[in-house]
């Protein structure tokens, strides 16, 4: 899947007329920072089926998904970084709502790893990590309205009411990019929750032992 | 109604330790003179007045950091807080009487600071105090309920700021944006953040709270 989002970024979709080549990087930005939503999405309908349901997989499986938003939210920043580089000239800008609304989510998401770790495990850790997430999601439509409204808007914008703005070909690019990547996270949140659950047997086997 | 006088009595207990204590509110008060001495000389002769509006909010944000660091300090120090919870109210009485004595702390820090404000800086816009009313709300229910995390780990007040800090970003939007633009855009955008968060904080302390 991933190899054919790559053939196509490179030799398919044609090249931007204003941008040239660095246009091809929008094809993976996107669809990473698209997947880092997702990932958060996903973690805090976990958490909320933690506090209503009380689902016991629930918490392992909310943290897991986060852990992995965080990873692709840093991957966002750097390519987003890249791409600001070469097509505005700068690493970084302040003028741009996506970028700071990253930096944002970012900072808050690794206060939820440094309230994890703080507390020991537990139902309490799981209850306030769930209710951490749970407020990430709040915060990410209240904090994108913040920053549009404080800031002009630089970011060209792709999808607008009457459709994307792209070619069939890039479309079709961006689309095969959107769907690798969230092949790639669900593949990875099942690797690390797999991990994880052979973790907590081992531990329940060793006391067992003991 | 039975809500409500458990509220009172919460609150009543709050700022009656303050009375007796006077730990808080002087701290408050002095940090805050303090930090606007020192962005006095920390922005050049010839800067904006705007960018000392933006200072003030710096300094609302922090003072009422410090406040909130202490909130459930007296109850983590005498192990009051299992005897709330076993109490036979609603739990989030508890958050809601701790929110109101936290915004009565923090108006009364703002009772010294805006007048110290247009003193050393400039005038203030009715907007701006506006504005100033309606963050408090949002920083004491969102503050509240951080804080509460906060204890419940080991880390305790060192987390509290990196809890809270991301979260109350979209209020110094909007308490800037109020300041320095025309238009009651940004006190909406105020109000709106205070009704989301006051609602997700009073729903969700039931689960912060636990016995520890």
């Amino acid at each position: 899947m991933f190899a054919i989002a790559i053939v196509s970024v490179f030799f398919w979709a044609p090249s931007d007329a204003d941008q040239g080549l660095s246009q091809r990087i929008f094809y993976f930005h996107v669809p990473i920072a698209l997947t880092g939503y997702a990932c958060f999405g996903w973690g805090a309908w976990k958490a909320l089926r933690h506090l209503w349901k009380d689902d016991p997989n629930a918490d392992l499986e909310s943290y897991v998904a986060i852990h992995q938003g965080v990873i692709f939210g840093s991957l966002t920043l750097i390519t987003g970084s890249i791409w600001a580089k070469i097509s505005w000239g700068v690493w970084w800008v302040w003028s741009d709502d996506q970028l700071v609304l990253f930096l944002v989510l970012f900072l808050f998401y690794c206060a939820y790893f440094m309230l994890r770790y703080s507390v020991d495990p537990g139902p309490q850790r799981a209850n306030l990590s769930a209710v951490y997430a749970l407020f990430g999601v709040v915060l990410i439509p209240v904090s994108f309205l913040a920053i549009r409204l404080s800031h002009s808007f630089i970011h060209p914008v792709v999808f607008t009411r009457s459709g994307a703005q792209m070619t069939g070909t890039m479309l079709t690019t961006f689309c095969i990019c959107l769907a690798a990547m969230l092949v790639l996270f669900v593949t990875l949140y099942q690797l690390e929750l797999a991990g994880k659950r052979l973790d907590t047997r081992i531990r329940e086997l060793k006391e067992l032992l003991t | 109604m039975r809500y409500l006088s458990d509220v009172a009595a919460l609150t009543r207990k709050d700022l009656l330790l303050e009375l007796r204590a006077k730990e808080t509110i002087p701290a408050m008060l002095l940090f805050v003179l303090s930090a606007l001495t020192i962005f006095h000389f920390a922005i050049p002769r010839g800067s904006s007045d705007v960018a000392a509006l933006g200072l003030l909010w710096v300094a609302i944000v922090f003072t009422s950091l410090l406040g909130l660091t202490r909130a459930f300090v007296p109850e983590r120090e005498q192990g009051l807080m299992d005897a709330l919870v076993l109490a036979p109210c609603d739990r989030s009485t508890i958050w809601l009487g701790k929110t109101i004595a936290v915004i009565a702390f923090l108006g009364i820090a703002e009772v010294v600071a805006l007048p110290a404000f247009t003193l050393f800086f400039s005038g203030l816009t009715l907007k701006t105090v506006a504005a100033v009313a309606l963050a408090d709300i949002g920083i004491a229910a969102v503050g509240t309920l951080t804080g509460a995390m906060a204890v419940a780990g080991r880390a305790r007040e060192l987390i509290q700021p990196l809890l809270f800090l991301p979260l109350s970003i979209p209020v110094i939007v909007g308490g800037i944006g109020a300041s320095a633009t025309a238009g009651p855009k940004f006190l909406l955008f105020l109000a709106l953040y205070d009704t989301v968060f006051v609602l997700l904080s009073w729903a969700a302390f039931d689960f912060v709270a636990a016995e520890a």
